[in-house]
């Protein structure tokens, strides 16, 4: 089962913590950075999995953004890898063209997308339509001046999808 | 000014956001949100009624704060208010800001769990699942005991939307997690396995995982759903790849419910029905077949989802272990893997690979990858990967491939990172040992080892090349001429130098011969290495010596010059001093033949011995490994490699008082609990026979003194340690001074217990007015029941009575009950307050059970807050006989072949009370080498395991 959901920027910035399981404040702090730590140091030619305690983390990067998911050792390391980005895409579709920025000025929204995709640490839906709750929400429809100047000062925040496109090409 | 978006209400919460970001400094951050907190404590005191809008917008302020790492102390009550609004976007909010600032006021649990109510029984599907992601969010025992009976009807219920279905089963899911007592099993759970048939794959992906979980506790209750999984997954797994529209992912059909259900089944051994498994295996075959087929996408997506389910397929074929012909596929398969462009695939492959190799039916074909493997060891990357290499050479190493294994591990081991290389030094001393066909081979790579990795090879490592090669004749010689010329490289490690003395002390006359390795040669070159040596390998080294004056008698001279030097004769070390002093001696007075008998070339070590016990054995005296140290101990002792003092543990030191109840040697009771009142089990050590006629009973006055538990004083300084000597025993003496032994005898099964305390007067004088009493502290009095019988009053000089107890305990405690013993001796009142040796170990059952299960119940414990953990400095000799005998006196059984370390203890047992029962798993890891435990205890319930790991911990 899934741990924790971490979604962090280079600088170990949080743009969001799901918890799974019971941790004190300060046990999650430190979790917060040992994360930051063992995940920033790869590089592409690494796997996408890290040892991490008892458990392991399968993490993606998405531009500046570190999306991690902590399950149990013997969890499948390449469903999780295709739910993070199963996730980032509804997150794409939502936001339409997501950046970090949308991400921190619309938290509590994530929090439900969240809910909609893994519940009690499993996963509840996958399919990218059938997330009803969503359509409820106002949607941020196009990118306001605000984040599209924001996003400007920091162009590789834009777009995540688009960027690990740029992520993959420079893989293969 | 930031611009907000149509249709985004929320442009307070979005001025706010890039304010704190616009700010330069932590100080202008923490500013701006005193501010902030400031106007909205002010809006929420303020006469104006806020509208639901303005109390979302500020509730969600709070819940950025919060998030930011500020505490946040107010806004709950309007959280809460906003639960019952009956728009989303408020009740959203509410809901979110309960989660993630969970309180356990109670007043507001009552709120809350009343809007939740309200909710559930909306029939609106958005609250609904509102309601049930709050509850399964924060998944308390509160929420668990209001609505772990509702949800079930929900989840089951044919008008529920499937939404609400799928919130609905992992809400179930997580509270049966959290607290298994508070789920009825009912008629829910048969229509529960129905929803795999589900026509919605979202309900079918949800409810996967909780059958799983209830699979995994009840296997027999739910064996219907195998026939219902494997033909879900056959539908899938033969659907086209668009047939199943939203829930196709990059053109692959439903790819983590195909997951979920391969997980479901690895559940449950291989399916009975011939035509289920029929099915089941056409399945697995048309995985392994698509995995052949050309890939529909070239993104990595599509990739990625096709091989998750390939790999899990694996999974199943390697836990059936059954078809030899899919595990040969699924190897195939995986050898392609080891050399794809992906280091995800490669890393994968390696690790699934390993399992393979374990199974006799594809133990070959694993094995015609080894050079493949081997490669990855030498050009990974990711050290990950490589360490998942070198644990697949030692999965698949045997007789036939072990010498190109150990020398690829050898080789590699020059280069490898620091983080594996300890891990690989043992790996390669295990194989060596195991295929190893002949030793001379075994005593190079062993020496190699120390040569590359000198600081990482373990005493174990090096103990059992000694061990070996002392025990074969036909490896003596050639290990003393390796070692010799190891020795002569200009810089060897410590470890070479220690291996080099023992062999050369025990047998350098073989090599003597040679005129380049004579003895002077041999002395001379052993000598130069030793200034630069730790102590103990100094020591090692003085022995040697002492055994070339018996080998060489010509090298005497040079080593009494050696020996009787100031360095040595006044080495600031002790132990250097003692031997140099001990050994010059023995060998100036003894005969030639005293020295030879002393100086005899070491036994056999007892044959097959592992290392492992080699490690145990040498805790307990010398006669493994440096069994050399030992002599120096007892000069007058003429066996200098076998003189072992008594130790002063195993020596018994009478105290000076009699053993006025002979209970330090009484056996331990071997009847079952006596049925009366009457201890008849303890007939045969104490022929006094049944306690005092009741009319020697306290007065009334008397048992009003000793009565009340608020004029007992605190437990004596000493009560702990007392207390701690009994939590492993049930028997012996719990106290005693000048005046007063106080002897114990108890029996406990199940939730029941007996306690006999014999008090005897240790003086010539009677005591009087005795009054034993036994108090509860705290709320002890609703856990336990002890039930006491009075005793005589008076107590003769030298005589002793005794007390029964009856216990019985109710529910899981922590503290101990005191036990205040008054009198008056010779006109002056005596009073002394103990701990009554009754924890709640006491009422464990041991529980037998296969490494399966025990892993299983592990994992089902996994919730941090059912573990406790103490790594702790052993107190006493680490001995495993001790250790076990401790670990059944604290009432667990302890299961063998358990841990793959067979050093570690495993152990379980259910605590027994009336109200419930709580089970326990325990693992004790010893590390000699550290001197250190590792103990962790897993219970169902979380201050049962933290108290036992504290109790228990006391003891090594």
């Amino acid at each position: 089962m899934i741990r924790f959901i971490l979604i962090q920027n280079r600088a170990g910035k949080t743009r969001l913590a799901k918890w799974y399981m019971q941790f004190d404040d300060d046990e999650k702090q430190k979790l917060i950075e040992e994360v930051h730590a063992v995940v920033t140091v790869r590089d592409a030619k690494h796997t996408n999995f890290v040892e991490f305690r008892n458990f392991k983390i399968i993490y993606r990067r998405y531009a500046g953004l570190y999306f991690c998911i902590c399950v149990d050792v013997n969890d499948n390391n390449l469903a999780y890898l295709e739910a993070i980005h199963n996730f980032v895409e509804v997150l794409n579709e939502y936001f339409h063209n997501v950046c970090e920025l949308d991400l921190v000025f619309n938290f509590y929204k994530v929090y439900t997308v969240v809910d909609e995709m893994f519940l009690a640490g499993e996963i509840r839906e996958t399919s990218q339509t059938k997330e009803p709750h969503l359509e409820v929400l106002p949607l941020v429809s196009q990118q306001t001046p605000l984040l599209t100047e924001q996003c400007g000062g920091c162009r590789h925040t834009s777009d995540l999808l688009l960027s690990t496109e740029d992520l993959k090409s420079e893989r293969g | 000014m930031p611009a907000v978006s149509k249709g985004d209400g929320m442009r307070g919460l979005a001025v706010f956001i890039s304010d704190i970001r616009n700010c330069k400094s932590k100080e202008a951050e923490i500013k701006r949100i005193n501010k902030e907190l400031a106007n909205i404590r002010s809006k929420f005191k303020g006469d104006k009624a806020l509208d639901g809008y303005s109390k979302k917008k500020y509730v969600c302020k709070l819940l950025f704060i919060f998030l930011l790492g500020h505490d946040i102390d107010f806004g709950h009550m309007e959280a809460v208010n906003l639960l019952s609004s009956n728009k989303y976007t408020e009740k959203q909010i509410g809901y979110l800001f309960i989660s993630v600032l969970v309180n356990s006021n109670s007043e507001l649990i009552r709120l809350i769990n009343n809007a939740i109510k309200n909710d559930l029984a909306s029939r609106n599907p958005t609250f609904m699942c509102l309601a049930l992601h709050c509850i399964a969010n924060v998944g308390s025992r509160e929420m668990g005991e209001a609505f772990a009976a509702d949800i079930p009807r929900i989840l089951v219920a044919g008008d529920s939307m499937d939404s609400v279905k799928q919130s609905a089963a992992l809400c179930l899911l997580r509270l049966y997690k959290a607290s298994p007592d508070l789920v009825p099993m009912g008629e829910w759970t048969a229509r529960v396995v129905h929803l795999l048939n589900d026509q919605h794959m979202g309900v079918v992906t949800a409810a996967v995982s909780l059958i799983t979980c209830l699979c995994k506790k009840n296997p027999d209750d739910f064996k219907t759903c195998i026939s219902l999984a494997v033909s879900r997954l056959s539908r899938i797994v033969s659907s086209a790849s668009t047939d199943l529209q939203d829930y196709t992912y990059y053109f692959v059909p439903a790819p983590w419910l195909s997951v979920k259900l391969l997980r479901l089944l690895q559940c449950y051994p291989p399916p009975e029905d011939a035509a289920v498994k029929g099915r089941l295996v056409e399945c697995l075959e048309t995985v392994l077949n698509k995995a052949q087929e050309p890939p529909k996408s070239k993104k990595v997506q599509h990739s990625n989802a096709k091989n998750a389910i390939l790999f899990e397929t694996i999974s199943l074929i390697i836990h059936y272990d059954s078809e030899p012909n899919l595990l040969v596929r699924a190897c195939n398969q995986l050898g392609q893997f080891l050399q794809h462009r992906e280091t995800n695939l490669r890393y994968l492959a390696l690790e699934s690979m390993c399992t393979l190799a374990s199974s006799e039916f594809s133990h070959e074909a694993v094995k015609t990858h080894i050079d493949t493997v081997i490669n990855a060891l030498k050009t990974e990357r990711d050290v990950s990967v490589r360490q998942r290499a070198a644990d697949l050479l030692y999965a698949m190493c045997d007789r036939s491939n072990a010498k190109q294994i150990v020398s690829e591990m050898l080789r590699y081991l020059e280069t490898a990172d620091y983080a594996i290389r300890e891990e690989i030094v043992l790996k390669v001393a295990i194989l060596a040992e195991k295929y190893a066909v002949d030793y001379s081979w075994y005593v190079d790579t062993i020496l190699n080892l120390i040569r590359i990795a000198g600081d990482y090879v373990s005493e174990e490592v090096w103990y059992r090349v000694l061990q070996i090669v002392t025990n074969r004749d036909d490896v003596q010689g050639y290990a003393a001429k390796t070692v010799f010329e190891a020795l002569q490289a200009p810089a060897c490690h410590e470890n070479m130098v220690k291996v080099g003395g023992y062999i050369l002390g025990e047998f350098g006359n073989l090599i003597a011969g040679d005129p380049r390795s004579s003895p002077p040669v041999q002395f001379s070159l052993l000598h130069s290495k030793f200034h630069l040596c730790s102590v103990a390998t100094r020591a090692l080294l003085l022995s040697t010596y002492i055994k070339f004056i018996n080998l060489f008698p010509e090298t005497k001279a040079t080593i009494q010059g050696v020996l009787r030097a100031g360095s040595q004769l006044r080495n600031a070390d002790v132990e250097l001093q003692q031997r140099a002093v001990e050994y010059l001696t023995l060998s100036s007075v003894a005969s030639t033949d005293v020295l030879a008998t002393v100086l005899e070339e070491m036994p056999p070590f007892p044959e097959r011995e592992s290392s492992i016990l080699a490690k145990l054995k040498r805790k307990k005296g010398p006669g493994a490994g440096s069994a050399l140290d030992d002599g120096r101990r007892d000069p007058s002792s003429n066996d200098i490699n076998g003189g072992m003092e008594p130790t002063p543990s195993t020596v018994s030191t009478p105290s000076p008082s009699a053993d006025l109840l002979g209970l330090r040697a009484a056996p331990p009771p071997v009847a079952p609990p006596a049925p009366t009142g009457v201890g008849n089990l303890l007939v045969d050590v104490f022929s006094d026979g049944p306690a005092a006629p009741p009319s020697l009973g306290p007065t009334p006055e008397e048992a009003f003194l000793s009565s009340g538990p608020e004029d007992i004083g605190p437990p004596i300084p000493e009560a702990d340690e007392l207390l701690n000597k009994f939590v492993c025993k049930n028997n012996g003496v719990l106290f005693e001074n000048q005046l007063l032994q106080i002897g114990v005898k108890s029996e406990f099964r199940q939730n029941l217990g007996r306690m006999y305390l014999f008090y005897g007067n240790k003086t010539s004088v009677q005591f009087q007015n005795f009054s034993p009493s036994v108090v509860h502290p705290g709320d002890l009095q609703t856990q336990l029941a002890v039930q006491t019988k009075r005793v005589a009053a008076q107590v003769d000089g030298g005589a002793q009575v005794q007390q029964v107890l009856n216990i019985e305990c109710l529910g899981d405690f922590l503290t101990p009950p005191l036990l205040s013993v008054r009198f008056r001796y010779g006109g002056a009142p005596q009073s002394l307050t103990l701990k009554l040796p009754v924890t709640i170990n006491k009422f464990f059952q041991p529980t037998e059970m296969a490494a399966q299960d025990f892993f299983q119940r592990w994992k089902q414990l996994s919730l941090p807050q059912q573990e406790a953990q103490k790594i702790f400095k052993a107190n006493h000799p680490m001995d495993a006989e001790v250790t076990k005998a401790k670990l059944l006196g604290f009432g667990s059984a302890l299961l063998d072949n358990v841990d793959p370390n067979p050093e570690n203890f495993v152990g379980a047992g259910i605590i027994q009370t009336k109200a419930l029962q709580v089970g326990c798993l325990l693992r004790l890891e010893p590390n000699a080498q550290a001197q250190m435990y590792r103990l962790t205890l897993r219970t169902s319930k979380e201050p049962v395991s933290r108290h036992l790991c504290e109790l228990l911990a006391q003891q090594f």
